[in-house]
């Protein structure tokens, strides 16, 4: 052992005071606050996104909730609409929409005159561009209902056009106005004198939450009521299914299966299965279901299948998950005083599972609420324009839509007041998706507290 | 003075209760138990003790088919109690296990009330008829754990809210719940501190009486104190099994003398 080939002993290590840190721990120290650092910086960015999101979300679609009105006095012509004075209700029937028309024009036309408000606009055609195409449809289903209504005047409240929907909500401006050939600035300067007299009023519009999507021209009347029905039938269909075969599933696999390369093949494909895209989903449905099957389109028992098939891995997934987490002591001390396999896992396995597979159950739900994909290809995107209370008796087996297929086919239309309407069905579906997740952690709360 | 509480042990009964001939259990391809006979004793304390990874525990899961549960595990020769070949085709592993209970090493009580744990093996049993029938049944098994005074009042609570030692008892009673005639116990003591040993000890002693207790330990002073019988594995054979005091104080096999004066293990 020689001097050069052992490092000499330094000379006598150098006292370091305790209260000045020397390099070494300086530099360990700086890179701990630079990771710090990076964490709250990402952490920031996020809260950053959210916030615009959020505000982006509230900003454009509160809108959505409330709309115009006209409150006129019609008065229901009794030469127009029961021409043989009998008041029976087939020949009141016969009387079309465009035999209301003209009523609510010069109901409309009157209130202004009669206010003494100066305009250009004096002809009955002129009142066109102010009145919902729909207000029509709307006084005649009142009328069918009530026939002893007709000959007398009759208050109504019925919807203003999209165009002065937009300007009241300032989507219209009159700069704009000039070329646009729905409205003229003439009609913007009557609404404004209209305003203080209570005949155009912006209201809460129960409507959209309850009401049925509507035709490309009249988007102030488009709810999404009725996909909302779509969405909650096909959310009924995906947990009566997914949830007790996902669980089943991941039960047998977990605790009764053999392990072997079948059910290790079995295991990666589940884990593929919760990677694919969900339109292949779509297209499963599509072939499945409805080509071989005959299964009606468009309707949400078919759309809760597919998505079912979508949740499922997300489903076991978890459950498995949950279910391996339980301790294999408790599994021991069950089968030790005699219990079989099946009591043991439902008598003591599963209850402490219990609070993870129903927040897995529920993110499942959650992410098949909100999927839209597989409802394109199996045709959850029907047009239905009747409203609610029809829609609701009618069951799983009918046509519908379901709210984020809603959602896509408003944010597909022209119309910038459809605009608004995707924003606003967003906000419902973000409130439905916040409901679910909270259920999920109350519950899971709940059963954990037990012990 | 511990040798001469050894010394003072005798084996109150010959009647064998289990009798194991030719045991060989694998683990895959690792031969776990090597070729072991043992003849077990009714109403006596049987001691399993070795170094890490000798094979005991492993043979005594074979005593009430734990092994089962573990798909690698393959178990050869022939296991009888009462006679009866416990690895035979029909019998059913389940009425085995409620007739050879089982205490774990890590108590595991369920997560459930004080009441629920004993009542558990009773129920799915049928032992009870009624309600009040059921609650004796629990009463007894919690007085002959010797948790009774320190429980009885809370019934109701969850049998995870007490100490390791009572838990441990706990388990101890839902085991003795369902009228066992073998209790096995898998290094009950190595969770607990020395007051709750002692306790469990004293436990052992008195379970004797109406059971055969065989049980795995570490420590070779609790194998002295409580047992009659002792039994030395060494990599997955018995090398010796006797007396216990014979074992501790004459051992024949020079493995047994280094394991228990400290050299091997």
């Amino acid at each position: 052992m020689t001097e050069a080939s052992m490092p000499a002993p330094s000379a006598p290590r150098q006292r370091v005071s305790l209260t000045a840190p020397d390099a070494r721990t300086q530099k360990r120290k700086a890179a701990e606050a630079r990771f710090r650092m990076y964490g709250v910086a990402g952490i920031a960015t996020g809260i950053f996104f959210l916030i615009v999101l959020l505000v982006s979300i509230v900003g454009s679609g509160t809108g959505a909730f409330q709309q115009t009105f006209l409150n006129v006095s019609v008065y229901l012509d009794p030469a127009k609409l029961d021409k043989n004075g009998n008041r029976d209700p087939a020949d009141i029937r016969k009387v079309s929409t465009f035999g209301y028309t003209p009523l609510i024009q010069d109901a409309l036309l009157k209130q202004v005159q009669d206010n003494g408000i100066e305009t250009p606009l004096e002809k009955r055609g002129d009142m066109k561009a102010m009145i919902s195409a729909s207000a029509a449809a709307q006084v005649r289903d009142v009328v069918i209902d009530n026939p002893d209504l007709i000959g007398e005047t009759v208050d109504f409240r019925i919807l203003a056009s999209s165009r002065v929907d937009g300007y009241l909500k300032d989507r219209v401006k009159r700069e704009d106005v000039a070329r646009d050939k729905n409205i003229d600035a003439e009609h913007l300067d009557l609404v404004d004198a209209l305003i203080p007299l209570g005949v155009v009023k912006k209201t809460f519009n129960m409507d959209f939450i309850t009401g049925a999507d509507a035709s490309e021209s009249r988007a102030e009347a488009a709810g999404i009521g009725v996909s909302m029905i779509g969405s909650f039938f096909m959310m009924l269909v995906v947990l009566v299914l997914a949830l007790p075969i996902g669980v089943a599933a991941s039960i047998y696999l977990e605790e009764f299966a053999p392990k072997n390369r079948i059910t290790d093949l079995i295991e990666v494909n589940i884990a593929n299965l919760a990677a694919v895209p969900s339109i292949v989903f779509g297209i499963l449905g599509l072939s499945v279901f409805i080509q071989f099957m005959h299964l009606p389109q468009s309707a949400p028992l078919v759309g809760g299948m597919v998505l079912t098939l979508m949740t499922l891995p997300t489903i076991i997934i978890s459950t498995r998950a949950s279910l391996k987490a339980v301790p294999p002591s408790i599994r021991d001390a069950a089968l030790g005083v005699g219990a079989s396999k099946m009591q043991s896992v439902f008598h003591h396995v599963l209850p402490l599972a219990a609070p993870g597979i129903l927040t897995g159950t529920i993110i499942g739900l959650a992410q098949a609420l909100g999927e839209t994909a597989p409802l394109l290809l199996i045709g959850m995107v029907g047009f239905i324009a009747s409203n609610a209370p029809d829609s609701i008796a009618s069951g799983l087996l009918d046509p519908n839509s379901a709210m984020p297929a809603q959602i896509y086919e408003w944010a597909k239309r022209a119309d910038p007041a459809y605009y608004e309407r995707a924003w606003g069905g967003i906000i419902i579906l973000l409130i439905f998706l916040i409901t679910m997740n909270t259920i999920a952690v109350i519950l899971r709360r709940r059963f954990e507290r037990r012990w | 003075m511990n040798d001469m509480r050894i010394l003072e042990r005798d084996v109150d009964t010959n009647t064998i209760k289990i009798a194991a001939r030719g045991v060989q259990v694998y683990y895959g391809d690792n031969h776990a138990i090597k070729d072991v006979d043992v003849d077990i004793q009714d109403k006596t304390v049987t001691a399993f003790i070795g170094p890490s990874g000798c094979g005991k525990s492993t043979f005594l899961r074979c005593l009430n088919r734990m092994n089962d549960t573990i798909d690698v595990c393959r178990v050869e020769g022939d296991i009888r109690i009462d006679a009866e070949d416990i690895y035979d085709k029909k019998v059913d592993p389940v009425q085995l296990r409620a007739k050879v209970g089982m205490v774990f090493q890590k108590p595991n009580p369920f997560p459930k009330s004080i009441y629920d744990n004993v009542a558990y093996g009773p129920r799915i049993h049928g032992l009870a008829q009624s309600k009040s029938d059921l609650d004796d049944i629990v009463e007894s098994a919690l007085r002959r754990a010797a948790i009774w005074d320190e429980v009885k009042d809370r019934l109701t609570a969850a049998g995870t809210g007490l100490s390791g030692g009572q838990q441990q008892r706990l388990c101890i009673a839902r085991a003795v719940a369902t009228e066992p005639e073998v209790l096995l116990m898998d290094e009950p003591c190595s969770a607990l501190d020395p007051i709750a040993t002692a306790q469990v000890e004293e436990l052992i002693d008195e379970l004797r009486q109406s059971y055969s207790v065989v049980i795995v330990t570490h420590s070779m002073q609790q194998a002295a104190r409580v047992s009659q019988k002792t039994a030395f594995f060494h990599l997955g054979n018995l090398v010796e099994y006797g007396e216990t005091g014979t074992i501790f104080t004459n051992p024949e096999d020079p493995r047994t003398e280094s394991y228990i004066t400290g050299r091997i293990g």
